[in-house]
């Protein structure tokens, strides 16, 4: 039989999706239901004063208000959940409803709740609040200056947490290097912007003191947790359902205040309360992506051998600490500083810092993109200095293929790699060659090309449990299956992860298939719904093909075994004598005697006839663990030409060659890629939050925020190639966030390198024509 | 995004809408695409919206005598899809071909457009460099006002509260005249961080009319009146340079995140020469 492993079959979820017959959380309407919104801060940073209802209350529709004063001692503040420890953690408490201060535009003080959305909005307006305006501060670098306001009290400069890396001897090696190169990098904030805002829909049922949350998650166990500690309701009395879930790219990891808040009104009027954020809203409250300020350095030999790299960073936080914040410029970032390379001095200190903005949190790639770029701008100006194309620097930096496992200087361990291998690959499809001849006939007629090179390996498929704890992750990082097979062999199979546009729905399905030899029709994916499905961790850090994946082939192979048990028994062979071919357990050199999937699912849901000691019903749970992380890689190369009368950067090719191990479904790995790539190019050359002094956000609506669309992106060519993980059974990698990791780099160095006739090394992103051609100006006034 | 409670009605006739306009607390509304998001944001909060988007008065595009009639109410869809149009003022399909999207384009009207003057919006560039003329309708009665005399500031105009504006006259072109619109977009919004149209005729070797009109460079979109010096000239590179830098010079551009106003000068300079060079390619 056919193997769906491997077949890039159509995604079983897009005719739902596609055809707008998905449920979002807020196609949830329920009887009675009442619609809640907030009152939020117009200052970034200010005393509250006082907080005004009555005339909000007289509103028509208007059922309640609640302020920070109403509900400080009713509900805990929004926990942070990723306590890194060793670095002197500080994460003061997160209000839901501020009543002392607020610390960003945003901050909600005031929860209006009403029986239509628009009173509860016309509500908003009525509530008066009495702020005293205090000193914003935005900029992370900035924000731990003396002169710097202070947001919390026990902060002092505002720094979080101060972590720390190193391995080898960096000091020494700085010192004696014969090149050194050095950076200051800026890694702008970002607006995740999923299509689908974020939402919820609270009901309680007072006699039973069970609570009810739908919720836009991606990962609805945390979130039962989250809840239970901010609402102080028991977690066995908590259903959490996320249904359909429009994208998430991080900013659905989080506990925030308003789905808490949500539930709080739920709880004491009775009555089911939705709340749907707007996309001003969204812009505002949801968590914002990366935001550095970086000092980097790189030093090597002068034919090309790196030998160090040392970093100083400064990762704003925003107001609070977010669920996971404190992880991702640490965890997720430093430990990576050695990227695909053989670096064997490195040093890095990364600030936390607090500024009276949108909280920052993970954010597709959360670390690894920071780490990418830093690591890849500096091989480009160390190969420049020493005059060696930077292709050859980096094959020569490279991890060789038969060192795996491989521990780098910062002391994690990659699992496998043939880094060369799509470099060659890459290389071969643009040829490389022919394009430098290009580049250089094109540089004497005044045109300005130039080609970017990324290798790259991330750390994704988020696991091991024990890792995470000892790293203050504050949950496990295994994931789980339920395979219940019905009487008439039809499957579910109930996840602890939650796909939201990856697709799981399908692969998932399909290794079932092969399992079972059954029909994929017969197999339906359920997630989402802490109800039905065993604990998880969620979906994030392309961890649920990799951890979640494992689960199900275990739980799987769990129900075969049993099966098989069935089989022997029912026709009288014994195991040994059994072979599993074209969906059937057949006795070895009788053909005839054999018993399908379908037979066996019947037999043992009847239980008419079981072996002896053998449990009736066919079904299995498997909780998976992986032993380390996976590290998927490649290679990304884009070719550019930039108008250098506008500043306007073409993209003329771009091609990525990525190895997440074998693909379950190759169409969708190619979907990944995709998006991960539209989505680097979006930061590379546009995407930036813009806060002004005051700690206003300029970009709070979609006619400031530029996030890409289809009509400005190139064509992407793919390719891959195949080195299979031995971390788990299936030997696969996560492939979500890698086009992000890989692409920002690539556009960059393939922009800086068309104009470094000019003399230009570096120039900060988003490349935007207005930002390109003012350094462009500045290097020809530079040069005058 | 919800906005404040208003009623809404549909004006049966244009005399409902001439009423409507000169009412206090209430707004006409054509396609919509520039009034909602203002509602939606509490920007604008009237408490009556008289739609006047179908009433056939204020639709259609017809030819004339002195030139083609667009009714104020006519949807950019049906501009694009226009062959008299496409004839007597081919730039009217290419500037509006990048307006927006196909939804925005399907509800959008010419005459909302114009009404709203958002300083950045492309169509204003265009009747400038036409020199249309814009029929202002109210219940006191009708006059004609030059596009160049209309846009006052940003999402201003030279119309009185009670006015509507009911049509665009747009002249027919000179002799063997040939148009172009030449515009660098902002990559979030899509409109002109700088937009120019062009108007350049040619005869025998030399410019006998040239207009330029401007958009998204300054607080108001204005009428380049610099460029008429080109007539006489030939249309050759260095000269048409040079009338691009004149067409800018002293301006006071906007700056903003997006870009600077120094950029802003420099996009509008190559905007400029580049549309006339157009322009002036397709003349006679
Ligand atoms: C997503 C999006 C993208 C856009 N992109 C662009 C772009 O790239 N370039 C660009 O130029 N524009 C762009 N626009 C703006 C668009 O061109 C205008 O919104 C549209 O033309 C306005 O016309 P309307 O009929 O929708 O006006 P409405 O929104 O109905 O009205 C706008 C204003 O004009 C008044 N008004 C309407 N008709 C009349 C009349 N006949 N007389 C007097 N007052 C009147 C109304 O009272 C209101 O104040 C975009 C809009 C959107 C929503």
């Amino acid at each position: 039989m056919a193997t769906l492993f491997g077949s890039g079959i159509k995604r079983r979820e897009d005719p739902r999706l596609l055809t707008g017959r998905g449920t979002y959380t807020d196609d949830v309407k329920l009887p009675g239901m009442l619609y809640a919104a907030f009152v939020r801060s117009p200052f970034a940073h200010a005393r509250v004063r006082s907080v005004e209802t009555k005339r909000a209350k007289k509103v028509a529709g208007v059922v309640a208000v609640y302020t920070g004063q109403d509900t400080k001692d009713r509900v805990n503040p929004v926990p942070c959940a990723w306590n890194v420890p060793n670095c002197d953690l500080r994460t003061p408490p997160h209000p839901l409803l501020a009543y002392e201060k607020v610390r960003y535009v945003g901050d909600a003080v005031a929860m209006v709740v009403a029986e239509s959305r628009a009173a509860a909005r016309d509500g908003v307006d009525l509530v008066d609040v009495d702020y005293e305006p205090l000193d914003a501060v935005v900029n992370p670098e900035k924000a731990t200056g003396k002169e710097a306001p202070q947001l919390h009290a026990d902060v002092p400069g505002n720094v979080a947490f101060t972590w720390k890396v190193s391995g080898g001897d960096p000091a020494k090696t700085f010192a004696e290097a014969a090149v050194k190169v050095e950076l200051r990098l800026l890694q702008p904030r970002l607006q995740p912007t999923a299509l689908e805002p974020r939402a919820a829909v609270a009901t309680w049922n007072d006699a039973m003191g069970q609570l009810t949350l739908w919720v836009t998650s991606q990962n609805p166990h945390i979130h039962r947790f989250l809840c239970s500690v901010m609402l102080k309701v028991p977690e066995h009395k908590i259903r959490v359902v996320a249904p359909d879930v429009g994208g998430g790219f991080g900013s659905k990891i989080p506990g925030y205040a308003d789905e808490a808040l949500v539930c709080f009104a739920a709880m004491d009027l009775k009555r089911p309360v939705k709340w749907t954020e707007d996309r001003s809203e969204n812009y505002k409250v949801t968590i914002h992506g990366r935001d550095h300020v970086e000092y980097v350095e790189l030093c090597g030999t002068k034919d090309g051998t790196i030998t160090g790299l040392r970093t100083r960073v400064y990762a704003g936080l925003g107001a609070y600490a977010s669920t996971a914040a404190p992880g991702i410029p640490t965890i997720l970032h430093g430990l990576m500083y050695s990227g695909p390379y053989t670096i064997p001095n490195i040093e890095g200190t990364v600030y936390g810092v607090y500024t009276t903005t949108t909280p920052v949190d993970a954010y597709r790639g959360a670390g690894r993109p920071e780490a990418t770029y830093l690591i890849e701008r500096l091989v480009e100006v160390y190969a420049r200095k020493i005059k060696m194309d930077p292709v050859v620097v980096r094959r020569k930096n490279l991890i060789p293929k038969d060192k795996f496992p491989y521990t780098v200087a910062t002391g994690i361990t990659y699992d496998s790699g043939d880094y060369q291998g799509a470099l060659d690959k890459a290389l071969g499809m643009l040829d490389y060659k022919a394009f430098r001849a290009e580049q250089a006939k094109a540089r004497k007629q005044g045109r300005y090309l130039g080609v970017g090179v990324t290798t790259y390996c991330e750390i994704c498929g988020l696991g091991p449990s024990q890792v995470a704890g000892a790293v203050g992750f504050g949950g496990g990082l295994y994931d789980s299956a339920v395979v219940r097979v019905y009487p008439t062999g039809v499957v579910r199979v109930y996840i602890g992860g939650k796909p939201h546009g990856q697709g799981e729905e399908t692969t998932f399905a399909q290794i079932v298939a092969d399992e079972f030899g059954i029909p994929i029709e017969n197999i339906e994916i359920v997630a989402g719904d802490t109800e039905a499905t065993p604990q998880g961790w969620g979906t994030y850090g392309s961890r649920t093909t990799a951890v979640g994946g494992p689960a199900v082939k275990l739980a799987a192979d769990r129900v075969k075994e049993k099966a098989k048990k069935l089989a022997a028994h029912l026709l009288e062979a014994s195991e040994a004598d059994l072979e599993w071919k074209d969906g059937k357990f057949v006795v070895r050199g009788s053909p005839d005697q054999a018993k399908t999937f379908g037979d066996l699912a019947l037999m043992a849901n009847v239980a008419w006839n079981m072996p002896p000691g053998v449990e009736p019903g066919l079904e299995a749970s498997a909780f998976y663990d992986p032993s380390n992380f996976v590290f998927p890689f490649g290679t990304h190369i884009c070719t550019v030409e930039v108008d250098v009368e506008t500043g306007r950067v073409k993209i003329l090719r771009y091609i990525a060659v990525d190895d997440c191990g074998p693909q379950i479904n190759p169409m969708l790995v190619e979907g990944q890629v995709h998006g991960g790539v539209v989505q680097g190019l979006g930061e590379a050359l546009q995407e930036i939050a813009v806060y002004d002094e005051d700690g206003q956000l300029l970009t709070g609506t979609m006619m400031d925020y530029a996030v890409p669309r289809a009509s400005q992106m190139p064509k992407i060519e793919t390719a891959s190639t195949v080195t299979p993980s031995p971390v788990n059974p299936l030997g696969v990698k996560g492939i979500g966030e890698t086009g992000t990791i890989a692409s920002v780099p690539t556009v960059v160095n393939a922009v800086c390198d068309a104009l470094a006739p000019l003399g230009i090394t570096h120039i900060d992103k988003p490349l935007t024509p207005a930002t390109v051609w003012a350094a462009i100006q500045q290097a020809k006034g530079g040069a005058r | 995004m919800i906005p404040a409670a208003f009623e809404y009605t549909r004006a049966r006739s244009l005399a409902d809408a001439l009423k409507a306009a000169g009412t206090r607390g209430t707004k006409v509304i054509a396609g919509g695409q520039s009034l909602v998001p203002l509602l939606r944001f509490r920007l604008a909060q009237p408490s009556v919206v008289v739609d006047i988007g179908h009433l056939p008065q204020l639709q259609g595009i017809k030819r004339a005598k002195q030139g083609t009639v667009i009714g104020a109410a006519t949807t950019y869809r049906d501009l694009l899809d226009s062959k008299l149009l496409h004839n007597t003022h081919p730039i009217i399909a290419e500037t509006t071909a990048g307006i927006g999207d196909r939804q925005v384009r399907n509800r959008g009207t010419i005459g909302g457009g114009l009404a709203h003057a958002d300083p950045a919006s492309d169509m204003p560039a265009v009747v400038l460099a036409l020199d249309a003329v814009l029929t202002l309708q109210s219940r006191r009665g009708k006059r004609s006002v030059p596009a160049r005399k209309f846009f006052k500031g940003p999402f201003a105009t030279a119309m009185k509260k009670d006015e509507l504006l009911t049509e665009i006259l747009l002249p027919f072109l000179p002799q063997g005249a040939g148009t172009a619109y030449e515009s660098f977009e902002q990559a979030a919004s899509g409109y002109a961080l700088v937009g120019v149209a062009a108007v350049v005729a040619v005869s025998g070797g030399a410019v006998t009319h040239a207009a330029v009109g401007i958009t998204g460079l300054a607080d108001t979109p204005f009428f380049a009146a610099s460029a008429a010096k080109l007539i006489g000239r030939t249309p050759n590179k260095e000269i048409l340079r040079a009338a691009a830098a004149a067409a800018v010079e002293g301006v006071s551009a906007n700056e903003d995140i997006h870009a600077s106003a120094e950029y802003r000068l420099h996009l509008a300079r190559v905007a400029v020469r580049k549309a006339l060079t157009t322009a002036a390619g397709r003349a006679g």
